[in-house]
């Protein structure tokens, strides 16, 4: 196993399915009374937030208490970084605390890797910039492969803001990984430069590839991140790309809803898509917190490589 | 592979199965309240053979599970992450139950400590037995078996390896001398 989860594309197909069978392992105890293991008594899991998120830092930090390490949670916000610490002091600080685990969430691209440099422990990424986020990319593999029952050729589309995404990148690399077929279909102006050597398709029109699509993962748009006119209004990127009623009819009967949250209900989709029991949105939030302790178990569970 | 010779043939461990299946009968009078908990991957097979024979013998039957103690292991740390295990418990759970913990070989007692720990967490039984194909001795921990298929004197250096068809397609229990790799 290795020592860090920076990018999706860190895992190979043994060890990505090391993950998802260990995580539906874990998704038993979930299921019981007492919802704890001891596994990680006395590791201590540093979360590091400098962006703000709630469901990622929650979902880390159920993670590591039900495996009982100990658990820090520092937000940029209110700490030392609002008193313009760099990024390596905060890193040397919590080395000095003895953090045997790092989850770091940055607006930065790249700052994960850069914080691997810098500790002992392992570093976790919980999403930079417009980079990765390893983790999203995990739990909906997980949660497709719970509702598809393999991903081996299965046919993934996501939809929207590709190029502010890091869900959409960690999951084309994930994905492919794991023998899906992915589609990005999204305006052009909402893809990277660097798309066409992503491991998918890519096509402009959804009304097309949804009845080939076993999967469909819309995406938020994200607006803190644009700092120019993408397309030209939110009402026309909702016509052309959001998932509203009438595409939701064109996808085949068993095919899946996904979303990676927070959703703009009535924007990338329509809100009784998002409530439908093919939607697998809320099922996504307890899987998250299984596929982070199967994350934290193999990176901290065994013996620490130096 | 150096030196291994088998302590036990398929017929043996049959018969070491079908005698644990009547002490159980015996010991718990009937299995009424027994749940048998197999630690995976054989122990859970030989859970599984246990409840067939006590089915067969007395019609009764008896909750099937498996624990898996991967997570509560003590040595964790010595070894990189190891794969889970399943555990899958019986619908009406082991509350009040008489459960009985089937391992394949019984050693330094260390999985049954961890499976003990696991119940724990599990449900309350009323009360814990441990049965297991082969005592070879050497405990670290003040743990005994209430039904032993065999007795089996060795050395530390020595292992032992037992073999079933459902995971290895032949039936044996094997005693091979140190350095087999």
């Amino acid at each position: 196993m290795i020592r860090h989860l920076i990018s999706a594309s860190d895992l190979g197909k043994d060890d990505a399915l090391l993950i998802l069978d260990t995580a539906e392992e874990l998704a038993r105890v979930s299921e019981r009374s007492i919802k704890k293991l001891p596994t990680l008594r006395g590791r201590t899991v540093v979360n590091l937030f400098f962006e703000d998120s709630t469901r990622t830092r929650i979902s880390f930090e159920a993670a590591a208490k039900r495996l009982s390490a100990d658990v820090i949670n520092f937000s940029a916000k209110g700490s030392s970084v609002s008193k313009g610490e760099s990024l390596k002091d905060t890193a040397l600080t919590l080395e000095a605390m003895g953090a045997d685990a790092v989850v770091i969430r940055h607006s930065a691209s790249g700052a994960p890797h850069r914080l691997a440099n810098w500790v002992r422990g392992s570093v976790v990424n919980a999403g930079d910039g417009t980079h990765e986020h390893p983790t999203q990319a995990l739990l909906d593999a997980f949660s497709m492969r719970r509702r598809l029952g393999g991903l081996e050729g299965r046919r993934i589309t996501i939809v929207g803001d590709v190029l502010h995404s890091r869900v959409a990148r960690s999951n084309v690399l994930l994905l492919a990984t794991l023998g899906a077929e992915v589609t990005l279909v999204a305006p052009p102006t909402l893809l990277p430069v660097s798309v066409d050597t992503w491991p998918c398709e890519v096509s402009y029109d959804l009304d097309s590839v949804l009845p080939k699509s076993d999967a469909v993962m819309m995406l938020r748009v994200q607006k803190e991140r644009m700092n120019a006119a993408y397309f030209p209004s939110e009402r026309e990127y909702s016509r052309r790309y959001g998932l509203d009623r009438d595409r939701f009819a064109k996808m085949p009967d068993q095919a899946i809803v996904m979303h990676p949250g927070p959703m703009n209900r009535g924007m990338e989709i329509a809100a009784e898509v998002a409530d439908s029991p093919r939607s697998t949105i809320v099922e996504q939030v307890a899987n998250g917190v299984t596929i982070r302790m199967a994350v934290l178990y193999l990176l901290l569970g065994g013996e620490t490589v130096a | 592979m150096s030196e291994s010779r088998a302590v036990l043939e398929g017929p043996d461990i049959h018969r070491a199965l079908t005698r644990i299946a009547h002490e159980i009968l015996e010991r718990t009078k009937g299995a009424d309240e027994v749940v048998l908990l197999g630690i995976p991957t054989r122990g859970a097979t030989l859970a599984r053979r246990l409840g067939d024979r006590i089915e067969r013998f007395e019609g009764v039957k008896i909750p099937v599970g498996s624990i898996d103690i991967t997570m509560y292991r003590d040595d964790l740390r010595l070894k990189p992450a190891r794969p889970l295990g399943r555990t899958e418990l019986p619908p009406d759970g082991i509350d009040g139950k008489i459960v009985v913990l089937v391992d394949d070989v019984l050693y330094s007692g260390r999985t049954v400590r961890a499976a003990l720990d696991a119940l724990n967490d599990l449900g309350r039984p009323t009360a814990v037995q441990l049965a297991t194909l082969v005592d070879r001795g050497h405990r670290e921990l003040p743990i005994r078996a209430d039904y032993v298929g065999k007795n089996l004197p060795t050395a530390k250096s020595e292992k032992v390896k037992v073999y079933l068809q459902e995971t290895d397609g032949r039936e044996a229990v094997l005693l091979m001398k140190e350095d087999a790799k």
